[in-house]
């Protein structure tokens, strides 16, 4: 049984002109010391994925169908306080802005003390400690001196750091990372990618990894999930979809990025844009933009279907 | 002004023909508290030295690039080159001309424009597309007539691929990269020879990136534009440059071809950036990550700014500025490379 199991998974947003079906019959696992990678471009629905897992959809947005099972719980419909306790405690979260998730008005030692004594029995003393051995490891320089200090006397990447150190100070079994290292430098990027794999291997804490960049899934996932328009259009281990992706959107996704190792003449580009929600075609939902759509593509919604070392929601690998 | 002949096979383009050149270009901002608070706490004036003593010169037709981190002073000099900041010191020439004295010289105002990072805040939202693209036509008095702007203007839009019909719409009915191609019409409407590209493809997806880029590429074949080009994304800089310079706390520590510089980078900086980045072909590579923080540039740290992060640094380093050094058409400013400590 998989730490983290997430089946049909539909999210909607009921608006005056109807509701939107934000995320679609979402389904993957995810098991203990695995990092899943979730990519794909503004508005497919990752972050949306995270959000209605840990139960933080924002109103109006709501699960309509579907369920979330967690260590073998079902998680989708807990009532807010028992969330609340599984949140911090067994899953962390880290977001992307780390400005709105630090409290300007307490120190970091104060936030990262009382998440660890709102979800352990510890002393003062052994919380303080255990806070500057966090910050140790995520790379804050002169822990023991900065412990004291307010958010706003950090920089950028320093604070997102401490929001990492945060998410994962209680011990989390799950840490839902959303786009955590975009707002940071490559060369903090780079750290802050270490310090989640080491993570990985040394508690065999479970990563879901939502991120629009490539290179650090790439680099850091096991398995990645690519979304599309609300819907996974591919899932696999990370090299099968970098290097043979079987979906013509992760396939134009992979070729439309520049590499560092060759130059090539042109981008190969998927022309146009993914639509929008109150716009979806018939069919699969990439039909319009894709170079090989043929007639059941116009007509039918795939599911992911086997492709090889991969699953794709694909008409082009049905064996029927 | 007389049109540019093309260089010569196999000539040196930094020898003679330059759109763009900076000479030892500094650029400060006064950071100090107020006036009357100094005074009292007795603190003397503290100057941010974003840009630091920065040189290179850009061949028509080209592409040079700007790649470092956060703060490191490469959209400064984004606004030194169009002239929206004077520099401090040293100067900026556009065809030899200083531009200093560019706001009292439309002529030359003209022919330079701006691509900006953010697609959604570079555009009036309560102008319809068609007046944003006209504007730098009315302001420039490049046509008269509203019939003949309106031409200007639709035949823009094609360029961009997008329909003269756009024209009629207000920016929110767009997307990033759609909103992106109304930036480049718009910069393009002065019918400029030199764009100034701060981080044009930052803000959109990749697929989306691919396309801006490719008819960022289009129209400089097309119309035999120049770009200075800023972006932090070393890959995106692969495909656009073809010269780069590497920047650190507002200077340059390595300039030369793009093709010489990801071949074999020579400065420790450069290697560390280039190390740095997750790469689509190293799937699940292992990596020893540097260690380190950008410093301040308030204060930057005596000698050579990188020694604190350099696995290379030593005593010298520590206190001695270092100059640039040529191997083949490559500087570098590093005493490691120059004492040949590098290998």
């Amino acid at each position: 049984m998989a730490l983290l199991e997430v089946q049909d998974l539909t999210v909607e947003f009921p608006g005056r002109r109807g509701t939107l079906r934000a995320l679609d019959k979402v389904s993957f696992n995810i098991e203990a010391g695995e990092i899943l990678g979730v990519v794909g471009e503004s508005g497919a629905g990752k972050s949306l994925t995270g959000a209605a897992i840990v139960g933080l959809l924002e109103r109006p947005g709501r699960i309509a169908g579907g369920q979330v099972r967690f260590d073998g719980q079902r998680i989708d419909n807990l009532p807010p306080e028992p969330m609340r306790r599984l949140r911090g405690r067994r899953i962390g979260m880290i977001f992307q802005d780390p400005l709105t998730t630090l409290n300007p008005l307490y120190t970091i030692g104060r936030q990262l003390t009382e998440t660890m004594q709102t979800h352990a029995r510890l002393s003062d003393a052994e919380a303080r400690t255990k806070a500057i051995g966090w910050l140790d490891r995520v790379g804050i320089p002169a822990a023991a001196h900065r412990i004291d200090a307010y958010p706003h006397e950090f920089s950028g990447g320093q604070r997102q750091r401490v929001v990492i150190a945060l998410a994962l100070c209680a011990d989390p079994v799950l840490v839902i990372a959303d786009e955590p290292t975009t707002a940071l430098d490559v060369s903090i990027q780079a750290q802050i990618i270490t310090l989640l794999k080491d993570l990985t291997r040394d508690h065999g804490t479970a990563v879901m990894l939502v991120t629009h960049d490539m290179g650090v899934i790439a680099e850091t996932a096991d398995r990645v999930a690519v979304m599309y328009a609300g819907r996974i259009a591919e899932i696999g281990p990370v090299a099968a979809v970098i290097r043979h992706p079987a979906h013509p959107y992760s396939d134009g996704l992979m070729a439309s990025i520049p590499s560092l190792e060759h130059r090539v003449d042109r981008l190969r580009q998927i022309d146009g844009a993914m639509p929008r929600l109150d716009a979806i075609p018939n069919g699969c939902r990439f039909n319009p933009r894709c170079p090989r759509v043929f007639d059941r593509c116009r007509q039918e919604q795939p599911e992911l279907l086997d492709a090889g070392a991969t699953r794709a929601a694909c008409w082009l690998h049905a064996h029927d | 002004m007389p049109a540019q002949p093309e260089p010569p096979v196999g000539c040196m383009p930094m020898t003679k023909l330059k759109v763009l050149e900076a000479v030892a270009v500094s650029h400060y901002f006064d950071v100090s508290r107020p006036f009357l608070q100094r005074v009292f706490t007795r603190e003397p004036r503290r100057m941010l030295r974003a840009v630091d003593d920065v040189s290179f010169a850009i061949a028509p037709g080209t592409t040079f690039a700007l790649v470092g981190e956060s703060g490191c002073g490469k959209s400064t000099i984004a606004r030194l080159a169009v002239g929206l900041y004077a520099a401090t010191d040293g100067d900026i020439l556009f065809e030899n001309q200083p531009l200093s004295s560019a706001r009292a010289q439309p002529a030359l105002r003209r022919r330079m424009n701006m691509i900006f990072q953010d697609p959604y805040a570079s555009l009036n939202p309560r102008w319809r597309v068609t007046d944003i693209v006209a504007e730098p036509i009315r302001a420039f008095k490049l046509a008269t007539g509203s019939a003949d702007i309106q031409a200007r203007v639709g035949a823009l839009l094609a360029q961009v691929s997008l329909t003269p019909r756009d024209g009629e719409k207000y920016p929110h009915e767009f997307s990033g990269g759609q909103r992106q191609r109304i930036s480049i019409a718009r910069a393009l409407a002065s019918e400029p020879d030199f764009l100034v590209c701060d981080e044009p493809t930052s803000a959109l997806d990749v697929s989306v990136q691919a396309q801006i880029l490719n008819l960022m590429r289009d129209l400089q074949q097309r119309l035999g534009l120049t770009y200075l080009f800023i972006s932090h994304n070393l890959a995106v800089v692969r495909h656009m440059a073809d010269r780069l310079g590497v920047m650190y706390l507002g200077r340059i520590v390595e300039q030369g071809p793009a093709e010489a510089i990801f071949r074999a980078p020579r400065h420790p900086y450069t290697r560390l950036l280039l190390d740095a980045i997750p790469d689509l072909e190293q799937v699940g590579r292992a990596r020893t990550p540097v260690g380190g923080e950008l410093p301040s540039p308030i204060a930057p740290p005596p000698g050579c700014a990188f020694h604190p992060r350099c696995p290379l640094a030593n005593a010298r380093c520590r206190v001695e500025k270092p100059a640039h050094t040529t191997a083949g058409d490559v500087q570098v400013a590093c005493h490691a490379v120059a004492e040949g400590r590098d290998a």
